[in-house]
């Protein structure tokens, strides 16, 4: 299986994105922000047709313009979070703005099929290149900046005292949220980012009791959804997708179901 | 020998908008101090620890700290961290160590840790979350967070809302013991029966008659 090329350049980018979902992931998770995660996305699909439309590729369209809606998010709202009527109508609009693109640029249905639904095997080495570069700019900066994003992420009241310009590490997350959004719709498709960027880490919730296990568990559930989803997709010729999403949600699944069983035998015990 | 004063507060005046939150207060906070800010709902206590944080500022009047807020350690109210919250309280406490560009705990930093959650009775439960503990103890774990780097000023807001008898006097008395240790205190509250066991001065809000 690794004697192809594409193969290999599918593993490379399983495995960073898997790393770098583990990372990100936790800070959505333990903020609530999975359904913003989810516009961002949604913006991503908008901004990868207008892309293609002008004929860059999807990747360069999707960073345009969800790093653009991250600063607009993160000044305008410096305060106050967005409510979910406001970020219902700006999904709406950026989808049917993404299907407008779609139709101007011709495109056949296979690429709306590829940036909705991901198509890991398809990319080029240009590309891993590009998501590498980003995603390990994205590490060094969280590695540089660690002790305060997980005071601000984990505890924001009280880190308001102790962290001056908290907003502005807010809205430096939101950058890496939306560069992590582009890349990892790359592996799963801009409709389900979700499957790599929330779950693993809320499965994490379960077992973690330090930000450094959050992130050590977050990093295996999405390496083994990723390496599982391609294995399988190989072996079978189905969507890599569906086989990723399917095993992040055992994962998800069986870690409540062991957590609850756990916490019920702490119970009979006592 | 007289105490230095730490905080100095003259004719403070707050108003937002049109509505006059209070005026003309003045005090002093002395360093060793147990200082009390008393009060009704709404008398402006939690607008004045803001105005003492540097995170508000006044319609007019001065505050002069000889403190800065590395030094402060402070308590807010309405913390409300959930059953799921998922950190154990040790590494709840090592959050706050959080100006280092190393993202790991260095030896003399989780000693820190562990004699923070020492003096306020948590060692034992070190390794619980602090999402599953009972309100008291939640109370005692923000408190051990707001004292791991050994703050000279401790201001707390309303630490005692929503706390039985039991679990009220277990977190003043861990207060009382580290202002008998050096430590100066700022105490927001409206319960009496706190106020008349604790405090050495108090100040007292009546709120804005407009």
């Amino acid at each position: 299986m690794l004697q192809y090329e594409f193969m290999q350049n599918a593993f490379i980018v399983a495995t960073v994105i898997s790393i770098l979902c583990g990372v990100i992931g936790v800070f959505i998770t333990i903020r609530h922000l999975s359904f913003l995660t989810h516009t961002l996305s949604e913006i991503g699909f908008a901004g990868a047709s207008f892309g293609l439309w002008l004929g860059w590729t999807p990747l360069n369209g999707m960073l345009l313009f969800t790093i653009f809606s991250a600063l607009a998010a993160g000044t305008a709202n410096r305060n106050r979070p967005l409510k979910s009527t406001v970020i219902s109508l700006i999904s709406a609009f950026f989808m049917g703005l993404g299907v407008l693109f779609l139709s101007i640029s011709q495109a056949n249905s296979s690429y709306a099929t590829n940036i909705l639904f991901g198509s890991i095997v398809g990319i080029s080495n240009h590309d891993v290149i590009q998501i590498l570069l980003i995603a390990l700019g994205e590490l060094v900066v969280v590695f540089l900046l660690y002790r305060r994003l997980k005071f601000t992420f984990f505890d924001p009241l009280g880190a308001q005292n102790s962290i001056r310009h908290s907003w502005a590490i807010n809205l430096l997350f939101l950058i890496m949220m939306s560069l992590s959004v582009s890349v990892v719709s790359q592996i799963v498709g801009s409709l389900l980012v979700f499957a790599l960027l929330t779950l693993p880490a809320a499965a994490a919730q379960f077992f973690g009791r330090s930000t450094s296990s959050l992130i050590g568990l977050s990093i295996v559930f999405a390496l083994v959804g990723t390496w599982l989803g391609l294995f399988l997709g190989y072996l079978t010729n189905l969507p890599v997708t569906f086989f990723i999403t399917t095993v992040e949600t055992i994962i998800y699944l069986g870690s409540a179901l062991i957590n609850k069983s756990l916490t019920l035998g702490i119970f009979h015990k006592s | 020998m007289t105490a230095q004063a730490l905080i100095q507060v003259k004719n403070l005046k707050m108003r937002f908008d049109q509505h006059l939150i209070f005026e003309n207060i003045s005090f002093e906070v002395l360093q060793g101090d147990f200082f009390c800010i008393v009060g009704p709902n709404g008398s402006g206590k939690t607008t004045l620890l803001k105005i003492l944080l540097g995170q508000l500022t006044p319609t007019s009047g001065q505050v002069q700290r000889q403190v800065d807020n590395s030094k402060i350690g402070y308590v807010p109210q309405f913390r409300n961290l959930d059953i799921e919250y998922p950190l154990s309280a040790r590494s709840f406490v090592a959050l706050k160590l959080s100006h280092s560009l190393i993202p790991w705990l260095s030896r003399s930093e989780r000693q820190l840790v562990q004699n923070s959650l020492a003096q306020v009775h948590l060692t034992s439960k070190s390794s619980f979350r602090v999402g599953q503990m009972s309100g008291g103890e939640k109370q005692r774990a923000y408190l051990a967070q707001a004292i791991v780097n050994q703050p000279e000023i401790l201001i707390l807001d309303e630490p005692t809302a929503s706390l039985d008898e039991h679990a009220k006097f277990l977190v003043m008395d861990v207060v009382q013991e580290l202002n008998d240790r050096g430590t100066t205190v700022i105490l927001i509250s409206h319960d009496s029966s706190v106020l008349q066991r604790f405090g050495k001065h108090k100040l007292e809000l009546t709120g804005a008659k407009d």
